[in-house]
């Protein structure tokens, strides 16, 4: 009887297999009037504050932190507000949507039939325009990446500035090619290699725990490594923080040019004083200038064909391309076997010609998308090279506009500002 | 001196009228997409289309959770009560000729087989140990209803802006769906 019954299943299962597809094959039994059916179960979606608490919370902090870093000038303020955000918009909040990520839902919402969340908008948005106001007290105190490698950073080791100049470069090339794989939906590489989230999360793939783990031991001795050399938001915070209207100063008096607060800075961002250097002689600064600037238009073009070059292999990211090379090679006999994914589109019986044909129109959209990427890293390194030959003139110790981070450290060490703060407590007149 | 100053004037006035343009160009970002922002739904989550799931295994492995958000769920009105439970017992013949112990297909052991009355049987998931290998997910589609079948259950997942497993998924079965309906796929099948 078994046999029987196995064979009649065995029979039944390869026609379903056959056809390939789910079919109601053994209509439910009458279980009688005692029979209770279980209940399918479908948990309830997970409780989260609504968006606007999320919005007004980042609103919150951005202007405290600010308050704490340019009205108090206090380091242990600007700290507790960046302890906050990390244990709330990390933490709790698993660090998902942050403005870093939400550059690719903005770039790819460009496009008016993809939907984007009104959180997603303002985190984009509010972070850009609190930046045109105060500098980048969103990075001193807010952002839940940043302020997790701030507090672990106990013995910051100084980077040469022409290191961290080049490596500036990085986070330019990383910003243009998550552009491009949002725009064309080839998906978010800035959510899919975010080195903290799972750390936030406690929870993840070995590989993204071990790249967290090893970007955190890093920020042990090295200030901020993701914000200063891979953040792509960080790229427009700097241009907006350029700009800004209000920004942290190391103090507000009379610079003695000790020079305590470049030592004290872990991140670079403090530029000394260059009035007394001689400048150089005129017309080498300025063969300097035109060598660049003939330079410029070159590099561009040579980025954007490197850009272009690499364009079929960046096309790979994207599924629809990477299904119809895989089954191009798969009918050409060039590999064995198949995969899911192959399979899986066999099963929907479409024509490989359709595939080919949407994966050709995605690949040129990368390929084009690279030529402007590679163009666009090229221009801002031939912007850095003529910047370099533009010589100002500081008199005095000076946070760098667009790399300083706000976060407060060089105020206790200026002898000028802890006199000040020191005479304030007196009630004598401030100096 | 008056010349140091008038070159900072300038210095400033063009700051200030690059400052004015950006924030009018990132208002003007905002702006435009706000109005769709407002018009869509406050919450999208991600689901799995089950017409389309494959049951590869991806979603064990790719989630950023461990045990991953994703889990089998029964829909106990499609369920036929078979005897031989291929979502139960390995596709092999030896299974069906033995249906034994060492022939049950979960790696977990999280689904319970309870007797009904000859010959059917009861299958419920104990959802705490389903890893959403979609072994089971696997048999029932090739061989059965198609009643066990893989779901994001949204009271465990994080609803990342970019999903791991849609990422990693072979067959385009990653959704995402507006909040007020969070488990519509099947049901909308069968016209319930």
């Amino acid at each position: 009887m078994m046999r029987l019954v196995a064979g009649v299943l065995v029979v039944a299962a390869l026609a379903g297999t056959a056809a390939g597809e789910e079919k109601f094959r053994y209509p439910p039994p009458e279980l009688g009037p005692d029979y209770v059916q279980p209940r399918t179960s479908f948990p309830a979606v997970r409780e989260t504050l609504p968006a606007g608490a999320d919005i007004a919370l980042l609103v919150t902090a951005i202007l405290l932190a600010s308050y704490f870093a340019l009205k108090l000038r206090s380091r242990l303020g600007v700290w507790c507000v960046g302890a906050a955000s990390l244990a709330y918009f990390g933490f709790i909040r698993g660090g998902c949507v942050c403005p870093i990520g939400s550059i690719q839902n903005v770039a790819a919402a460009m496009d008016p039939r993809v939907a984007i969340s009104m959180v997603v908008v303002a985190f984009f948005v509010i972070p850009l325009i609190a930046t045109l106001l105060f500098g980048r007290t969103f990075c001193a105190a807010v952002c839940p990446l940043g302020a997790i490698q701030d507090v672990v950073l106990v013995h910051p080791v100084r980077v040469p500035a022409w290191l961290t100049g080049a490596l500036g470069l990085l986070p330019v090339a990383y910003l243009s090619l998550a552009v491009v794989f949002a725009v064309t939906g080839a998906g978010y590489i800035i959510c899919r290699y975010d080195p903290f989230v799972s750390l936030f999360r406690l929870s993840g793939s070995a590989n993204m725990l071990i790249l967290g783990s090893s970007f955190l031991l890093i920020s042990l001795f090295v200030g901020r490594p993701y914000c200063r050399f891979l953040c792509p938001y960080g790229v427009l915070l700097g241009w907006m923080s350029r700009l800004s209207q209000w920004r942290v100063t190391i103090t507000p008096d009379e610079c003695v040019q000790c020079g305590l607060c470049e030592n004290a800075c872990p991140f670079g961002a403090i530029r000394k004083p260059n009035a007394d250097q001689l400048p150089r002689e005129r017309g080498a600064g300025r063969a300097t200038l035109i060598w660049t600037l003939i330079l410029a238009p070159v590099l561009v073009i040579a980025g954007g064909w490197l850009g272009r070059q690499a364009g079929p292999a960046m096309a790979r990211m994207h599924a629809t391309v990477w299904l119809a090379e895989r089954i191009e090679m798969e009918e050409d006999g060039r590999v064995k076997g198949t995969t899911d994914a192959s399979d899986a589109f066999r099963e929907t019986g479409r024509l490989t010609e359709a595939l080919y044909a949407d994966a050709s129109v995605y690949r040129s959209r990368i390929v084009f998308g690279g030529t402007l990427a590679g163009a666009f890293v090229a221009l801002i390194a031939a912007l850095k090279l003529i910047a370099l030959s533009v010589r100002r003139t500081r008199t005095d110790y000076e946070a760098d506009r667009g790399t300083c981070l706000a976060c407060g450290r060089c105020f206790d060490y200026c002898p000028v500002e802890l006199r000040r703060r020191k005479q304030r407590g007196k009630g004598g007149p401030i100096p | 001196m008056d010349e140091k100053e008038d070159k900072l004037t300038r210095r400033d006035f063009v700051r200030a009228g690059a400052r004015g343009a950006c924030i009018l160009g990132v208002g003007a970002v905002g702006a435009s997409m706000a109005p769709r922002a407002l018009k869509s739904p406050e919450r999208m989550l991600w689901q799995i289309d089950p017409a389309k799931c494959i049951a590869c295994g991806n979603c064990a492995t790719h989630c950023v959770l461990k045990p991953s958000a994703v889990k089998c769920v029964h829909d106990f009105d499609r369920c036929g009560r078979c005897k031989f439970c291929f979502g139960y017992y390995e596709t092999s013949p030896d299974a069906v000729a033995h249906a034994g112990v060492e022939y049950q297909q979960c790696p977990t052991d999280a689904i319970v087989r309870e007797y009904l009355g000859d010959p059917y049987y009861e299958y419920t998931i104990d959802e705490d140990k389903c890893i959403a290998c979609g072994l089971c997910v696997k048999g029932c589609k090739r061989f059965g209803n198609g009643s066990l079948y893989l779901q994001v259950n949204h009271d465990r997942c994080l609803n990342c802006n970019e999903c791991a497993i849609a990422a990693a998924c072979p067959s385009e079965a990653f959704v995402r769906i507006p909040a007020d309906a969070p488990y519509p796929l099947k049901d909308k099948e069968h016209g319930k």
